[in-house]
């Protein structure tokens, strides 16, 4: 074994791993990036129908319908356009209209959103990042009602995850 | 006045690392030994004057003075005593000071412990150290003065969040912090080895112990995370490959390769540049990590800060530093002497797997935290990298090393016969098979991923197992002969196999129920049922609770009753889940209390069978470091020391 093919063979290894792990990557996050949309990026940009992705925005007050068989319907709203939403399953302690929302699920063929996870917040001045943005894309939000975004919040999940999801 | 004081020590420990970042470098290079003994005096009087200050702040924290910014943002007179010590480091100004007090620490006890290495190594890593801490200072003093004062000084604190009001916030971030700026003593190192121009099993011998120290705490850190989240978010997750979570795993990732290279370049005098890199990678990604956590570039839920001014700051600074340490690394690492040759089939080898595999880990926990930033940044796109993309590419990642886990330890150095090897591992992998089919058979089959889980992780502790049998013999002489070391690893290897093994049972075979609740309602839940007694309201020292009362019984057995809290505090006014959790052979019994719904209290129960193994596992592999730290061979003074030294001054 002279140094030189050490070293090649150091090298090549290496690289095939990591090309390896690239391929990986790629694949892995083709799969797995998922999107966030207010109700107007929605109507801006029309995702396509059944792809994963978020959404979010205040719960529009008075439009929670819960119906017997335990699923819920509220209207998602960033005070320009809004988005009829469904969901199967317990909501949040903290889910409350007139308070940020983020749900992640799949747009249906009739332009509702079903939600397979409803996301949030814990805190009673927390507003979750992507709707502080969406609301601010439509001039209404003002930071110096609440705290600001982000501060001052903790370990891992503000955001309560209430159907337990893959972890 | 205390707080002054506090201040001005931090200014004059400013100044103190700024001469100890530059004078001891020149002394070391005109070989002046008065400049370079400079570094020693200089790492303790830094150590003095940063814990000074530390001390100052802790002071105003205990005694609720809320004349100090930070104290009144972050703390409150009714709060327990543990959280208002611990409150000192749950903000971004303390937490800093936290830092850097760590990195004083670690510097005197270099300029202490090492006190047999040669002048010139000592003097140019206690500089490094010195570069380090003279950044940290900066950015404290100049954008996050933790003794900002306050005019009008407020009656009342406004609290700390009550997430953080959990002993979990005493101890998580010191460990990690430990952990953290552990890596940065085995980073100077390496500078240090880069500007001498030498390294060789001298200086590995010098490294690895500041490695397995620094690797240790780390894990004691995330473990302590993990288990922090799993019992206080109510929903029993204990990972969520958050970016903050992700800041912590990646030098951890490149930490473990590591303590393994260096044990290589300690033996086989072989594979230095390498190391050399990887000491420089772990120490970045924790920059990094304190980058992601500190700029608030992250809409994540750790970031305590909004400022970006020092998202600016850090950012030049992790830029110099890592962009300095591997210019360096690329001028100066062709000179290094390159050691003994290997075959690709021996320990070495397969300790380069090993290197390769955790190295392209680290990357794709990289690019899949990056890349939303990046995308944010560049287009503007909010998008989310969630679970399933780094189970997928990381898992997949980890499955091949961890088949070699239980082969590479028992392969010699630098050439081996497979062939004689895994004859020796045929009772291991039939125990493994039989494992397998034994689940199988008690799970009516189960998923793939996670009978694959289950057999990996016994088949590395079976590995564990036959080296050291192989090793012992049946001699108690032996076992007693064996150096510690070898245990150490051997600890730490069973507990990633634990480890994996309570992951792989909480993953795939969780039974979960999610119910609204009236006083008399049944759950089931595997072989138990729960019984709901109602709520009741309790009050505890700074929050009122509603506590539920489910009684479990098991056969029509009852056994016990679990009081899962929702807890309501007043400063600031948050709720906070407080779990009822109980272990039993079956798994975790988890009940989290939500709140009174028109159906119902609502609640979510769950049975996470092997769940503790998780956490236990990690405490194995911190033990399994310590242990192979306290080997006589690593122990300060001993006799074979003075000689490398002799040998290394030649």
């Amino acid at each position: 074994m002279r140094r030189r093919t050490q070293r090649l063979w150091f090298v090549v290894g290496g690289l095939s791993v990591l090309s390896v792990a690239a391929a990986l990557v790629l694949s892995a996050m083709s799969d797995n990036l998922v999107f966030f949309y207010s109700p107007t990026d929605l109507i801006k940009k029309a995702p396509p129908v059944g792809r994963m992705l978020r959404i979010g925005g205040l719960v529009e007050a008075g439009s929670v319908r819960r119906s017997d068989d335990g699923s819920v319907a509220f209207v998602v709203t960033d005070t320009n356009k809004t988005l009829a939403v469904s969901y199967h399953g317990l909501l949040p302690d903290l889910f409350r209209e007139g308070q940020g929302v983020v749900a992640q699920g799949r747009l249906q063929p009739d332009g509702t959103f079903a939600a397979a996870e409803v996301l949030a917040r814990h805190d009673e001045n927390y507003m979750p990042p992507e709707v502080a943005k969406a609301l601010k894309d439509q001039g209404m939000w003002h930071p110096e009602d609440g705290k600001k975004p982000g501060q001052q919040t903790a370990p891992a999940a503000m955001l309560d995850r209430p159907s337990g999801g893959g972890q | 006045m205390i707080i002054e004081m506090g201040h001005m020590a931090l200014i004059l420990a400013l100044c103190v690392t700024f001469l100890q970042s530059t004078l001891p470098l020149v002394g070391a290079y005109y070989a002046d030994s008065r400049l370079m003994g400079f570094a020693r005096d200089a790492a303790m009087l830094q150590a003095v004057l940063v814990l000074f200050a530390f001390g100052a702040l802790m002071h105003a924290f205990v005694t609720s003075d809320f004349s100090v910014s930070v104290v009144f943002e972050h703390s409150h007179s009714q709060k327990p005593m543990l959280y208002k010590v611990a409150g000192l480091w749950g903000n971004h100004e303390g937490s800093l000071l936290l830092w850097v007090s760590v990195l004083s620490i670690f510097g005197a006890a270099v300029a202490i412990i090492d006190g047999h290495l040669p002048d010139s190594l000592r003097a140019r890593v206690l500089a490094v150290q010195g570069m380090i801490g003279t950044g940290f200072l900066l950015f404290i003093l100049l954008t996050s003065n933790p003794f900002a004062r306050l005019d009008p000084i407020p009656p009342e604190g406004q609290g700390l969040n009550p997430l953080l009001q959990d002993p979990g916030l005493a101890f998580h971030p010191p460990f990690l912090y430990l952990g953290y700026v552990g890596f940065s003593v085995t980073f100077a190192f390496a500078i240090a080895a880069l500007l001498e121009g030498r390294v060789d099993a001298a200086w590995a011998r010098w490294v690895r112990p500041w490695a397995l120290l620094a690797w240790s705490f780390l894990t004691i850190g995330i473990s302590l995370g993990s288990w922090w989240a799993y019992y206080t978010l109510g929903w029993g997750g204990f990972w969520f490959w958050d970016p903050v979570e992700n800041a912590s795993f990646m030098p951890w990732l490149m930490g473990t390769a590591l303590i393994h290279t260096a044990l290589v370049v300690e033996k086989r005098d072989t594979l230095k540049g390498w190391t050399i890199l990887l000491a420089i990678l772990a120490f970045s990604l924790s920059l990094l990590g304190t980058f992601l956590v500190r700029s608030g570039v992250l809409t994540s839920v750790h970031a305590f800060a909004v400022d970006p001014t020092r998202g600016l700051f850090v950012l030049v600074f992790l830029v110099s530093v890592v962009g300095g340490a591997l210019t360096l690394y690329a001028w100066r690492a062709p000179i290094l002497v390159p050691g003994g040759l290997f075959a690709p089939i021996s320990r070495e080898g397969a300790l380069i797997f090993n290197n390769w595999l955790l190295a392209s880990g680290a990357a794709t926990v990289l690019v899949g935290t990056l890349y939303p930033l990046i995308l944010d940044a560049a287009i503007g796109a909010k998008v989310t990298v969630g679970p399933p993309y780094f189970n997928l590419a990381f898992g997949a990642l980890m499955a091949p090393l961890f088949c070699v886990m239980a082969i590479g330890p028992m392969l010699p150095w630098k050439r081996a016969d497979l062939g004689a090897v895994l004859p020796r591992l045929s009772v291991a992998l039939i125990v493994t098979f039989a494992t397998v089919l034994a689940v199988m058979a008690i799970q009516g089959g189960g998923p793939v991923l996670a009978l694959a889980g289950i057999g990996l992780g016994v088949w590395i502790l079976c590995g564990v197992v036959t080296d050291l049998g192989a090793r012992i013999k049946f001699s108690p002489s032996r076992a007693l002969g064996l150096p510690r070391s070898a245990y150490g690893g051997a600890l730490a290897h069973a507990g990633i196999a634990i480890t994996l093994i309570g992951i792989t049972g909480t993953l795939f075979w969780t039974t979960e129920h999610l119910a609204a609740l009236n006083p008399g309602d049944k759950v089931e839940l595997g072989a138990y049922e729960l019984t709901f007694d109602g709520v009741t309201q309790v009050d505890g020292p700074n929050y009122r609770a509603d506590r539920g009362a489910f009684r479990v019984t098991l056969a029509g057995q009852t056994l016990y009753t679990l009081y899962p809290e929702s807890r309501r505090f007043t400063a600031p006014p948050q709720a906070t889940t407080f779990a009822a959790i109980h272990p039993t052979w079956r798994g975790d019994l988890y009940i989290a209390l939500g709140e009174l719904s028109p159906k119902g209290w609502t609640a979510r129960l769950y049975l996470k069978p092997l769940a503790p193994l998780i956490w236990i596992g990690g405490l194995l592999m911190a033990l399994g470091a310590a242990l192979s730290l306290s080997d006589r061979r690593l122990r300060i003074g001993a006799p074979a020391r003075q000689k490398m030294r002799a040998a290394y001054a030649e």
